[in-house]
């Protein structure tokens, strides 16, 4: 595969710690039994989904909880990656490039810190949607909607559950395109699973893709400067 | 439980594939005179006995209305209304027997994601099917008239089957038989209508110039009916629907919304697979690592 100057194996460079891939995984996981029980009550012909999960009646309860485990581990991983989503300029540049993006040709974008503004989109819209499935989620909730009156005597209006099933469904769907997105990319940028998987991508893949973030690490001294050993 | 057949059934929840549609019965109505009515909640025991549901002992707060609303168990309620006419000053107590009104374009059905969990039949019946209710909640929000009602003990909804059990075997409606002042009657609809012609007449003969019957269009018409002796203020009564029709942010979440949110879905992941196909995995070349080990290694 890789061709005349290869010297041995690639650079590995350390992109995830253990923790926060824990937290993605943990988030991926209940997005995706989110997704098949949401939408086996979106659509009568998914309605078959719900037999992953033991019928209609389990989907209704289990649900909502593991709507609040997603949002719960959402929240943390907001925290733990908002430093290295804040916009810049050249987050601009990138996207007025988008054809060069979408053609693979990284050659013709800027260099790159740890997120390009792609990703800098998937993190923002998940951070306004993630909030807006939460509050509508609530108000379609039995046991939800008796927490929020006992705590807050809150009591819903019927035209503000109805608003909530509508903005709930709308905001899930946008959720799931940016997901097909994110997931998509993650496959066709060849090298990025292992990110996620291992917590490690090789060298060329961060000089291809995330020039900026790669020399920062090297200059930070966390890339093993590791010469070919005399053996080889 | 009931004696209808699945032919009966012309409608269902969650369905998206059309069965023939069978031909319609006579389609059936209660009719309910709201002014021959003396409140004294026979129907609401008769509800219960026949249903065989219990309500526990509430607390007074001083009205008639007893329970305080819809529950569960409590599948029709006089809803009790003093009312100060300003044209006569005469002080009016309107009493509404409340509970479903068995719409032709039933709100309910339209919201349920569970097939089959609401039915409608051919004589017009719409009727809730336990073993396939989920307990979502989401006919209390397709409901135009606030009706049905989530138990917290089993998570099923429930809500007035028109004794669909008891038409079944040729008999009337156990609120309809138990009613002393034939306030409630019961028939089918073409009949119901004539006899709210009458009724309205007698109310018109009478003085009340704005009688008429309550079988609102929005719905498609109902196959519960009052006739009211204030039909231009349908609201005087407890809050019956002055123009009731199905929410349009639900029509709007079951119709547009579903449709357009599943094709934007698989136009996503269409458009990701022709990407693929036509541009193929964007990957890192030998040139790509040995820049980055020629990076790490300090050389440059």
């Amino acid at each position: 595969m890789s061709t005349q100057s290869d010297p041995g194996a690639p650079v590995k460079v350390r992109r995830y710690s253990g923790s926060a891939r824990l937290n993605h995984w943990i988030m991926a996981i209940s997005f995706v039994l989110l997704l098949l029980s949401g939408l086996s009550l979106f659509h009568p012909s998914l309605f078959f989904l719900s037999g992953f999960f033991g019928g209609g009646a389990n989907v209704r309860w289990l649900h909502p909880w593991i709507g609040l485990v997603f949002a719960t581990g959402f929240f943390l991983l907001f925290l733990r990656f908002l430093p290295a989503n804040l916009p810049e300029r050249t987050d601009f540049t990138w996207l007025g490039r988008i054809g060069h993006v979408l053609a693979g040709r990284d050659e013709y974008l800027p260099e790159v810190g740890k997120y390009n503004a792609g990703q800098k989109m998937v993190f923002w819209s998940q951070a306004i949607l993630v909030p807006i499935l939460l509050v509508t989620g609530f108000g379609l909730w039995t046991p939800g909607l008796e927490f929020a009156e006992q705590t807050f005597a809150f009591k819903a209006t019927m035209d503000q559950k109805r608003l909530a099933a509508l903005v709930h469904a709308i905001a899930a769907v946008t959720a799931i395109v940016i997901w097909i997105i994110h997931i998509y990319a993650a496959i066709w940028v060849r090298g990025t699973m292992g990110a996620m998987t291992r917590g490690t991508v090789t060298g060329g893949w961060g000089w291809r893709h995330h020039r900026r973030w790669l020399k920062d690490e090297v200059a930070d001294g966390r890339v093993e400067n590791k010469k070919p050993s005399p053996a080889e | 439980m009931t004696s209808f057949q699945p032919l009966d059934v012309v409608r269902k929840s969650a369905t998206v594939t059309t069965a023939p549609p069978p031909k319609r019965d006579v389609e059936v109505a209660k009719l309910i005179d709201v002014s021959k009515c003396i409140g004294c909640k026979a129907c609401q025991s008769a509800c219960l006995e026949w249903n065989d549901l219990k309500e526990p002992v509430g607390t007074n707060v001083g009205v008639y209305d007893n329970p305080h609303d819809l529950t569960p168990n409590t599948w029709t309620l006089m809803r009790f209304t003093e009312w100060e006419n300003p044209k006569s000053g005469n002080l009016e107590w309107l009493i509404r027997k409340d509970g479903c009104m068995h719409c032709e374009d039933p709100g309910c059905l339209k919201a349920c994601p569970s097939p089959g969990a609401i039915v409608q039949y051919a004589n017009g019946i719409v009727d809730f099917q336990k073993e396939h209710c989920i307990g979502c909640g989401y006919c209390e929000k397709g409901c135009p008239f606030n009706i049905p009602r989530i138990s917290r003990i089993d998570n099923k909804a429930y809500k007035c089957s028109l004794c669909s059990d008891r038409l079944a075997i040729g008999q009337q409606p156990a609120c309809a038989k138990a009613c002393p002042t034939q306030a409630i009657m019961f028939g089918t609809k073409t009949e119901m209508i004539a006899q709210a012609e009458k009724n309205v007449g007698i109310l018109k003969s009478r003085g009340f110039d704005k009688a008429g019957l309550y079988n609102p269009p929005g719905v498609g018409g109902t196959h519960v009916m009052y006739v009211l002796h204030h039909a231009d203020q349908p609201n005087l009564y407890a809050g019956l629907a002055d123009n009731p029709r199905i929410s349009p942010l639900i029509e709007a979440w079951k119709g547009v919304s579903k449709y357009a949110g599943m094709a934007i879905i698989g136009a996503t992941a269409l458009f990701g697979a022709l990407h693929y196909l036509v541009k193929g995995p964007n990957e890192v070349s030998g040139h790509d690592e040995a820049e980055a080990k020629r990076l790490a290694e300090g050389r440059k």
